[in-house]
């Protein structure tokens, strides 16, 4: 019986081996390595391995290194905010008012700009932002603007770049959580005489809220991270995290500074999980 | 009054998705040097000079053979280990899955920082083998989360039956589990494919001198706007349509009852 039990366990260990394998070598080990790395020093172009807390401290007291972090906090809770109040209803319409068989459309149509590729999605959007771009020859064209609009190589262009992404994001999540709702509470809520904003308010919100919350946690982690929208859109009018880890391997090959930002921009997201991990259901994978 | 406002509304969302796409697409057929307002075309030059511009074929080529490798070496590690924590007992199972599942929680950015140190350290240099390594790291979970939630009891049943029948394990894996879990296992090689084929920050940090289209049409965006980049980009964007529209025909299309 013990043998048996033995071998299937020998078994089970095999199929899983050649997966935790690559995890540890290719995600686990390089992560440990950077951590390590974040604590060496450049000294000229060379990179002195040892515990130094020079890089964190130069972060903490480097306006410019600092900076990074509140800039990327604000454009990332900006575009949060922004993304989850057009989504919402947005997934609300698309599941309770448009007829069943068409549903699937209206959220293909909605995602639709996902298959092009991201790259060239923020190149898109310089062209409709841009200086004789859509937007300002358009405005100029109507009158009502003389000059146009400077608004490529801004935070605002990030932001709406990232708006733009998120948007589809979470309309499908949240859609995937509305539709899930019976129709039942709803119609007992007005059955009670609740009105259809009462009804929203004290069923519907409440109900769908675990989803919002996962979905905006997933914007979060997403846009933190993103390096490609901030450098085409924004510009280097104000550097985010990923673009001053990106600097610092670029100019210098400074790699302990550059792993230290990124130990950063690690910690900042676990937070955030931690923050909001009790209406979070990624454990249930 | 309300009504009205819910169609007021879809319609300006709708127009705030489709505007860039629709820019980029328009402008696509530029036939002047800019692709801004006003219209010159329609002009087919630029896709002329896609078709023709050898280092965008071959970034193109290169996207394709690793994001199929890469993800079919996702899958496949990914499904065997969905099988064996769905079906055994196995110690630190718990931890495993947390492990297995990690990748999906951190940056790209900080995933391709990570492997071009160690890579340095090995020297490994920059390669598409190095960013194939990198894509697998970020499909596995994807495609390990997808199969392991997809295992259901029916499965269990079907496998134990071919197992009592004298069926070895590889062939219960081939025969029964693997096909069963044809549907999931189609939409985790996809999935994986699209990200693969669409990533950039690992495959810029880790390929130099043969890149992924992605990072060339990065490097085509330093010299500017060009109604070229639109092209490849409007190109991308029909291809996937194309094969989405096909695998929602073929294997995704629902059953009707």
């Amino acid at each position: 019986m013990a043998s048996i039990e033995q071998t299937e366990r020998n078994r089970a260990a095999g199929f899983v081996a050649p997966a935790l394998i690559w995890v540890l070598a290719f995600f686990v080990l390089p992560f440990a390595v950077m951590i390590g790395m974040s604590f060496a020093r450049l000294e000229g172009r060379t990179i002195v391995h040892g515990l130094f807390s020079d890089n964190y401290v130069r972060f903490f007291s480097e306006p410019s290194l600092f900076k990074g972090l509140t800039v990327s906090l604000e454009i990332t809770l900006i575009v949060t905010v922004i993304s989850v109040l057009l989504a919402y209803p947005l997934a609300w319409i698309i599941a309770m008012r448009v007829p069943a068989r068409y549903q699937r459309l209206a959220l293909m149509l909605a995602v639709l700009p996902f298959w092009t590729s991201y790259v060239v999605r923020s190149y898109a959007w310089l062209l409709v932002l841009g200086q004789n771009g859509v937007i300002n020859k358009a405005l100029m064209g109507l009158g009502v603007i003389a000059e146009p609009l400077a608004i490529a190589s801004t935070r605002t262009a990030t932001v709406i770049g990232f708006v733009h992404f998120f948007v589809m994001l979470l309309t499908l999540t949240i859609y995937a959580n509305l539709i899930q709702l019976s129709p039942n509470y709803a119609r007992a809520a007005a059955d009670l005489g609740a009105s259809a904003f009462a009804t929203f308010r004290h069923i519907i919100l409440p109900l769908t809220l675990p989803g919002v919350v996962t979905g905006a946690f997933l914007t979060f982690v997403l846009c933190i991270g993103d390096y490609i929208t901030p450098q085409i859109l924004g510009g280097n009018s104000e550097l985010t995290l990923p673009q001053l880890i990106m600097l610092q391997l670029g100019r210098r090959g400074d790699f302990p500074m550059a792993s230290a930002l990124s130990i950063v921009l690690m910690a900042v997201v676990t937070l955030a999980y931690l923050a909001c991990a009790r209406w979070l259901k990624l454990d249930r994978v | 009054m309300g009504r009205l406002l819910t169609w007021a509304y879809m319609a300006l969302i709708y127009s705030f998705i489709f505007l860039p796409v629709a820019v980029l697409v328009l402008f696509s057929f530029q036939d002047s040097r800019l692709p801004v307002p006003p219209f010159t075309g329609p002009s087919l030059r630029w896709y002329a000079q896609v078709l023709g511009d050898r280092d965008l074929m071959a970034a193109l080529g290169n996207s394709l053979i690793v994001a199929l490798i890469s993800s079919a070496v996702a899958l496949v590690l990914g499904f065997l280990a969905a099988h064996a924590l769905a079906r055994y007992r196995l110690p630190g199972s718990v931890l495993i899955r947390g492990l297995l599942i990690a990748p999906m929680t951190v940056s790209y950015l900080i995933i391709a920082l990570g492997l071009l140190t160690v890579f340095n350290q090995i020297g490994l240099r920059p390669s598409l083998l190095a960013t194939g390594i990198g894509h697998v790291v970020i499909n596995l979970p994807l495609c390990f989360a997808i199969l392991y939630a997809a295992m259901g009891d029916q499965q269990k049943n079907a496998e134990r039956a071919a197992r009592d029948l004298g069926a070895s394990e590889t062939r219960v894996l081939w025969h029964i589990s693997a096909p069963m879990l044809m549907a999931p296992m189609a939409a985790a090689f996809f999935l994986s494919v699209t990200f693969s084929w669409d990533e950039f920050i690992i495959a810029f940090l880790l390929t130099r001198f043969d890149v992924t289209l992605p990072v060339e049409i990065w490097s085509m965006l330093r010299s500017g706007l060009s109604p070229k980049t639109n092209a490849i980009g409007s190109l991308v964007f029909l291809v996937s349509i194309s094969v989405l529209i096909l695998l929602e025909l073929t294997i995704f299309r629902k059953p009707r009852r």
